[in-house]
């Protein structure tokens, strides 16, 4: 059992993280409860609201119907690693060797700092002290061999005897292999259906049979419930030509700028990677600013990690730094940066990208296009060049989510979800991005409103234009409800099709306009159909 | 390959030059550098080659399709854009819109437009130059709009388009177009002075060019047709008249 044990490591583990930061941005207290959602599902929520029967995967519908006082978060990975460095800096003070592994989770190696602090107890007391003074927030410790032990006894808050990482792992349900990131959740589920409901039991599995049924996958899984590390010993560490270093002048100030630079750094140091054949699970970002300051941070990965992930890791450093509390952040802008593989594995994962085509179209005219696109960022900025994702909503600029080029395309509602009140098709084809303010008579020239049930007060018969020579409504139809949010409707306010005269022997003009009040109502043009 | 030499004249010659830079040795005759050669296939690949539009526009163009290399002006109708742009984008086709803040995206992707495969530039400022011109190298449509684009950069633009074969689309007048769609609206169905809504409108649709398009082609279209797509209004006419005449 000595082939393949793991280092001693600390884990620091803060619980429902996207919460706790997500409150802390919102200034809400932690005694509220609070859920953090994406695509209306929870994907974390606090004790306060676990308590009431808030549970991870709910649909918010339901969330709320257990608990109707529910604080209710988007999902910001960039806010997560930027209130979390707060932590890992804490951490650093005390311990050197410190790894990021996600948001909410640092590991440190345990045995030189146990030694210097005169035990693990005192180590981890003195930490959760730190934690707590800088950061403000709570923590949970624990202490095993291995980053998957190590977390799980973070968990339970448990520090595991050297050599008894298997013992303790036996007990705990075989869903614990499903971790963030990990992506195991198939192989759990046909683990439960064969009958293995703990660690124990699919450890004491052999391995040669584990290989044969489940494959490389099952492999590393077993290795993990066995509390050995998830490779082999043979990493080696790389050679230092694999490190890619870039000066930026003028020196980088803004998160924007410097996430859009990581996007091609960070395929620049996948490819040198993969031209070794090599893969990087632990990723060191070395920034130097104008003045000289040195600041680095190491993130470590159970898989390995693909461009999109050092990018992501690269631009959540990067908050981390320059949005930092200004007694805590660089005097000024980062001129050097250095990515650098510490520790690399055989990346035999990364020709699956040949296979994950978009289907249609042609993958040479597909680069071509992407490299056209970031040659016009290069020109206008990151946000120069966007492309639009339709979402849910009722009116049609609402429905349009611009997303800049390179960023991931990924709905906000689900695409089941439906939407009644909504504008028929077809829909506008100009949509204006200044609202054109307009009065709305009718036939006695008295302005046109909307009731609190949603009618017309009388049928529109004349429109002008900020005081200008009125033009004849020839026909309308509406209102429709102008949603602020699904489940409230905004009342008093619509939006109506208007048919507007254009003159003799021309054909109608047909506008979008939407009104909002009863005795003095806002009239607004939002777009030109046709 | 760096250097392709079809006649033994050439071989003193080569002798002769101690050092041959590429320059001088692709000037001579029968010379080409390996970027000629791949520069002139793509363009025989792209050449002549026609992105398919949806099938009530295709009459009105002369090679049934957007040929690329071409340079076409829309005017009148926002929604005849995203029409020209639908059929491409979905056979897979990159297309990109540059000068557009107000298009109606909802609108374009009820068109048929793929919303995935449309990158919109809506701001280009004074850089309109530069990124149409970086977007027609690696993109198969461009839809721009400018109101102050010189003749001199309209050209410039229209000729890159040509040489890349990229098609160049133009909102608005453009000098050098090739084909230019003028489209006249006409009465919009669907309103009942208060019920009902917005269903469709029936437009002509002319166009006018040069080559084989010198005869002005019109169309009587649905612009927007039944739940916003593109169709021929003939057939519809066809059908009251026959009713009218039962």
């Amino acid at each position: 059992m000595t082939a393949g044990r793991a280092d001693r490591l600390l884990v620091l583990w803060c619980p429902d993280w996207p919460t706790v930061a997500a409150a802390a941005v919102a200034g809400t207290p932690t005694s509220e409860a609070m859920a953090v959602f994406v695509a209306n599902r929870v994907v974390t929520c606090n004790a306060v609201a676990r308590a009431r029967g808030v549970r991870r995967g709910m649909r918010r519908r339901d969330a709320q119907s257990n608990c109707p006082d529910l604080v209710v978060f988007g999902a910001d990975d960039a806010r997560d690693a930027r209130l979390f460095e707060a932590v890992a800096r804490a951490v650093e003070d005390l311990v050197v060797g410190v790894e990021v592994v996600r948001p909410g989770l640092v590991a440190v190696p345990v045995s030189g700092a146990a030694g210097y602090f005169g035990g693990e107890h005192r180590l981890v007391e003195r930490l959760l002290d730190a934690v707590a003074t800088a950061a403000g927030v709570e923590c949970q410790v624990g202490i095993a061999e291995g980053l998957f032990a190590a977390t799980l006894a973070a968990r339970c808050g448990e520090f595991v005897e050297p050599g008894r990482s298997a013992e303790f792992l036996a007990p705990l349900p075989v869903t614990e292999l499903d971790q963030p990131g990990a992506d195991r959740a198939d192989l759990v589920d046909l683990l439960k259906r064969l009958g293995l409901r703990t660690l124990g039991a699919f450890a004491a599995l052999s391995e040669r049979d584990v290989a044969n049924r489940f494959g490389t996958a099952g492999i590393l899984a077993h290795r993990l419930a066995r509390g050995l590390s998830e490779r082999p010993p043979s990493r080696r560490k790389p050679t230092p030509e694999l490190s890619l270093a870039e000066e930026f002048d003028p020196p980088l100030e803004r998160v924007d700028v410097a996430a859009f630079l990581a996007k091609g750094l960070a395929a620049r140091f996948c490819t040198a990677l993969a031209g070794h054949g090599l893969a990087c699970t632990r990723l060191g970002i070395y920034a130097t600013t104008e003045e000289g300051e040195q600041l680095g941070r190491v993130w470590r990965c159970a898989e390995p990690l693909t461009p999109h992930g050092v990018a992501d890791r690269v631009r959540w450093q990067f908050e981390g730094w320059l949005r930092a509390k200004p007694g805590e952040r660089p005097t000024s802008g980062v001129t050097r940066l250095r990515l650098e593989p510490e520790e690399v594995v055989e990346g035999r994962s990364l020709q699956l990208e040949l296979w994950q085509g978009r289907g249609a179209g042609d993958p040479l005219a597909d680069e071509r296009a992407g490299r056209a696109f970031v040659r016009v960022q290069s020109l206008l900025g990151p946000d120069g060049v966007v492309t639009a994702l339709l979402d849910g909503g009722r009116d049609p600029a609402a429905r349009v989510r611009l997303i800049p080029w390179g960023d991931p395309r990924e709905r906000e509602t689900p695409a089941d979800a439906t939407w009644p009140g909504r504008l028929p098709a077809p829909s506008p084809a100009t949509v204006l991005d200044r609202p054109l303010p307009v009065q709305v008579t009718d036939a006695e020239g008295r302005a046109v409103g909307i009731t609190v049930r949603e009618w017309v007060t009388a049928p529109p018969r004349w429109l002008s234009v900020a005081g200008g020579p009125r033009r004849a409504v020839l026909d309308w139809a509406g209102p429709w409800p102008v949603a602020g949010d699904r489940r409230n409707v905004v009342p008093e306010q619509g939006r109506l099709q208007l048919l507007l005269d254009a003159g003799p022997d021309a054909p109608g003009e047909a506008v979008l306009a939407r009104c909002s009040g009863t005795e003095n109502p806002l009239w607004t043009v939002e777009g030109v159909y046709g | 390959m760096t250097a392709v030499l079809d006649t033994q004249a050439a071989r003193p010659v080569l002798d002769a030059i101690a050092e041959p830079p590429a320059a001088r040795l692709a000037a001579l005759p029968g010379v080409s550098t390996a970027s000629r050669v791949a520069d002139r296939a793509e363009r025989a690949r792209t050449a002549g080659r026609v992105l398919p539009v949806v099938p009530a526009l295709a009459g009105l163009l002369p090679a049934a399709g957007l040929r690329r290399g071409s340079t076409v002006a829309v005017h009148g109708a926002a929604a005849l854009l995203t029409a020209l742009l639908a059929e491409a984008t979905a056979a897979g086709s990159w297309a990109a819109v540059v000068g557009l803040p107000s298009l109606g995206l909802a609108a374009a992707a009820e068109s048929g437009v793929d919303l995935g495969r449309l990158a919109l530039v809506p701001r280009p400022g004074a850089d309109f130059p530069a990124v149409v011109a970086a977007l027609l190298d690696g993109v198969d449509i461009v839809a721009v709009h400018s109101d102050t684009v010189q003749p001199a950069v309209a050209r410039r633009l229209s000729a890159r388009a040509r040489h890349r074969g990229a098609v160049l689309v133009s909102s608005g007048p453009w000098p050098s177009a090739d084909i230019v769609l003028s489209c006249r609206p006409g009465e919009w169905t669907g309103l009942e002075s208060g019920a009902g809504h917005l269903a469709e409108r029936r437009v002509v649709v002319q166009a006018r060019g040069r080559g084989a398009a010198v005869r002005p082609v019109s169309a009587e279209l649905l612009l927007p047709g039944p739940s916003g797509s593109v169709s021929l209004a003939t057939a519809n006419t066809d059908d009251t008249e026959a009713e009218a005449a039962g």
